[in-house]
């Protein structure tokens, strides 16, 4: 579960991000949906605690994330906008490495990440160095690296940029993997089908404000009868920019 | 493991696997100051024993004029070329380089020689070309001697005692010990060791923080459960490993580079054994700490390799500000020099290698210096981290 309640966030004269409070349920895929520059990425930084907002609070299964920092991260996994690998490393060094870091203890270490590799299909490269990997293969190291420690939360940015459609496939389904296990999973995107297809709620932001928060169900409803996409401009107004 | 020991192992780990780390911090850095080193100092050694070897060539013009002064000549070893030449010719000679030395003997030479009056030699050379400014050093050495020979003849034979005309005995004491002479030769290694030991963890440094952000590692890194003191921390101790291996490498070379170069053909001895490549160690082994701060934290302000690079280009420079102070006003050691990171360690390094006594609270006093400002650096660097602006 993860929460934002009133988060404020400026950057010299610009305020990226205006007062939003919205909730991530476990169990659920919750989709920040909104156009580039809306402050979707400024928002999930609050949330995993690399900016500090200026008014406002997030919390991770109700653990104040500015409070008690690295208390609240163990219960969240996190696959920036930028989730770069270790090029010299191999995928399960990269995997390890973060691991490590989480504190999980090398024993379970090894289970978990024979486990990841099952659950994202990793085994045929999980010993080859990370500097020749496929974008599909990037994405699947970086979100085993973000799911190591086993986490009930997992806060993604954007994560289909730069994929191919098989790697967006692969990736949908492992999202869906992650709910079926109890798992709060919320990630930003500016593709409203990707939204549609995935997730249980929406939220959709706007010039740093949140314009709605409901459930794709009701959306749909409220559009009655016209196509979905016209449902999402509807809210957005028509200068948004959403695809 | 704690946090730190995984982030400085990772960091170890993967440069081991980077050519480019691997070159710069085990062959190009340590090798390159040795190695250029010896071929310098051989070249120069060579040069000048060959020099003094070698026969001193002179042509000499109008010898017929004086006979005596020819044949003292030729008893020195002169390498004697006669020649017919006017002043212009010799001048033109020297110039044109198909005459080192060119001595020009008047034809007023014989009468006023006669006459006891100073009779005129002239000695033509080149004194901006190096070399023949030494063999035009040699003929006016042999002229010099030739001349106060017969000068004590001619009091001699008027009977009196040519010692009248030598008021004073001077006696050349140089109390340059072998070993000192050959400080001044070897004045600038210090350097090379610095260069070679900052060269070591250079690409750490850079992979360590505007790598991590090149690559975009960095966010997924930042929003881990671990302080940012620790992972600076353990990044910086992975460029002091880097940095020490060099330095180890970089010494070893030296003891072996000063085993084939001939020093003792110029009566030097550099006191550059295991035992003064170990202290050399012990010296700089403070100023490891400092180097790598410094290159992690002027890194972390980059945004790409290329800029650090260039940054770090300029701080790898720093180091030898004070040795080229050191240098100009010839300081020596003294303890309230100490307090200067990288002047100490090469004043200090400079009185082992003239296997000076070196007082041991000096070098308590250089080493605190230097872990001091490696202190305030980690600390600056650790905060620097902590900032929001940190992501980019």
């Amino acid at each position: 579960m993860i929460e934002a309640s009133h988060l404020s966030k400026r950057f010299g004269a610009i305020d990226a991000v205006r007062d939003v409070s919205f909730s991530a349920r476990d169990g659920e895929i919750t989709g920040i949906l909104g156009a580039n520059g809306a402050g979707k990425s400024t928002c999930l930084r609050m949330l995993y605690g690399v900016l500090t907002p200026d008014s406002g609070r997030a919390s991770v299964d109700g653990i104040d994330i500015r409070g008690e920092t690295s208390k609240a991260r163990a219960h969240l996994g996190v696959l920036p906008h930028a989730a770069g690998l270790y090029g010299n490393l191999t995928a399960r060094e990269n995997i390890g490495y973060f691991g490590a870091l989480q504190g999980v203890e090398r024993a379970r270490l090894k289970t978990r990440i024979a486990e990841l590799a099952d659950l994202l299909g990793m085994e045929s490269f999980l010993e080859r160095r990370a500097k020749g990997f496929s974008q599909g293969q990037r994405i699947k190291v970086a979100l085993a690296r973000a799911l190591v420690h086993d986490p009930g939360n997992i806060v993604l940015d954007e994560p289909t940029n730069g994929l191919d459609v098989m790697a967006i496939r692969n990736l949908r389904d492992m999202l869906l993997a992650l709910k079926r296990q109890g798992r709060c999973v919320l990630f930003s995107s500016h593709v409203m089908q990707e939204v549609a297809a995935l997730c249980d709620r929406v939220v959709i932001i706007g010039q740093g404000r949140v314009l709605a928060d409901e459930t794709v169900q009701s959306i749909r409803e409220r559009s009655g009868g016209k196509s979905l996409e016209e449902a999402f401009l509807g809210v957005l107004g028509d200068t948004e920019g959403v695809r | 493991m704690p946090a730190l020991v995984t982030v400085f192992a990772k960091e170890f780990l993967e440069n081991l696997r980077d050519r480019r780390t691997l070159l710069s911090a085990l062959l190009f850095g340590p090798l390159f100051g040795p190695l250029l080193f010896g071929i310098m100092v051989s070249r120069m050694l060579e040069q000048t024993v060959v020099e003094s070897d070698e026969p001193l060539k002179v042509t000499v013009s109008g010898s017929e004029h004086a006979p005596g002064l020819t044949s003292y000549l030729v008893v020195q070893g002169v390498n004697v070329t006669l020649a017919k030449l006017s002043e212009d010719q010799a001048r033109a000679a020297v110039r044109g380089g198909s005459a080192q030395v060119v001595i020009v003997i008047p034809e007023e030479y014989p009468a006023r020689f006669t006459a006891a009056l100073p009779a005129p030699v002239l000695l033509v050379a080149d004194s901006t070309d190096s070399q023949t400014r030494k063999s035009a050093d040699r003929a006016r050495m042999i002229l010099g001697n030739y001349s106060s020979t017969l000068a004590q003849l001619r009091l001699q034979i008027r009977g009196v005692n040519p010692l009248l005309s030598l008021p004073l005995a001077v006696n050349d004491i140089d109390i340059a010990t072998p070993t000192g002479r050959a400080v001044v030769v070897l004045g600038f290694m210090t350097y090379f060791v610095l260069f070679a030991m900052l060269m070591g963890g250079l690409y750490l440094a850079i992979d360590s923080t505007a790598g991590e952000r090149e690559r975009g590692s960095l966010e997924a890194l930042l929003s881990l459960p671990v302080a940012r003191g620790v992972l600076v921390g353990g990044k910086i101790l992975a460029t002091c490993a880097y940095m020490c291996i060099s330095l180890a490498l970089s010494l070893t070379a030296f003891v072996c580079v000063f085993r084939f170069v001939p020093l003792e053909k110029l009566g030097m001895s550099a006191n550059l054994g295991a035992g003064t490549a170990v202290l050399f160690f012990a010296i700089c082994l403070p100023f490891v700490p400092l180097g790598a701060a410094l290159m992690t934290f002027v890194a972390s302000f980059t945004r790409s390799y290329r800029e650090a690079q260039t940054y770090l280009t300029t701080v790898l420079l720093v180091p030898t500000l004070p040795i080229a102070f050191a240098s100009i006003y010839s300081l020596k050691t003294k303890s309230s020099l100490m307090f200067i990171p990288s002047l100490s360690q090469h004043l200090l390094m400079t009185s082992a290698l003239k296997d000076e006594p070196i007082a041991a609270h000096d070098v308590w006093v250089s080493a605190a210096a230097s872990l001091g400002v490696a202190l305030v650096l980690f600390v600056l660097t650790a905060r620097h981290w902590r900032r929001e602006t940190m992501l980019g």
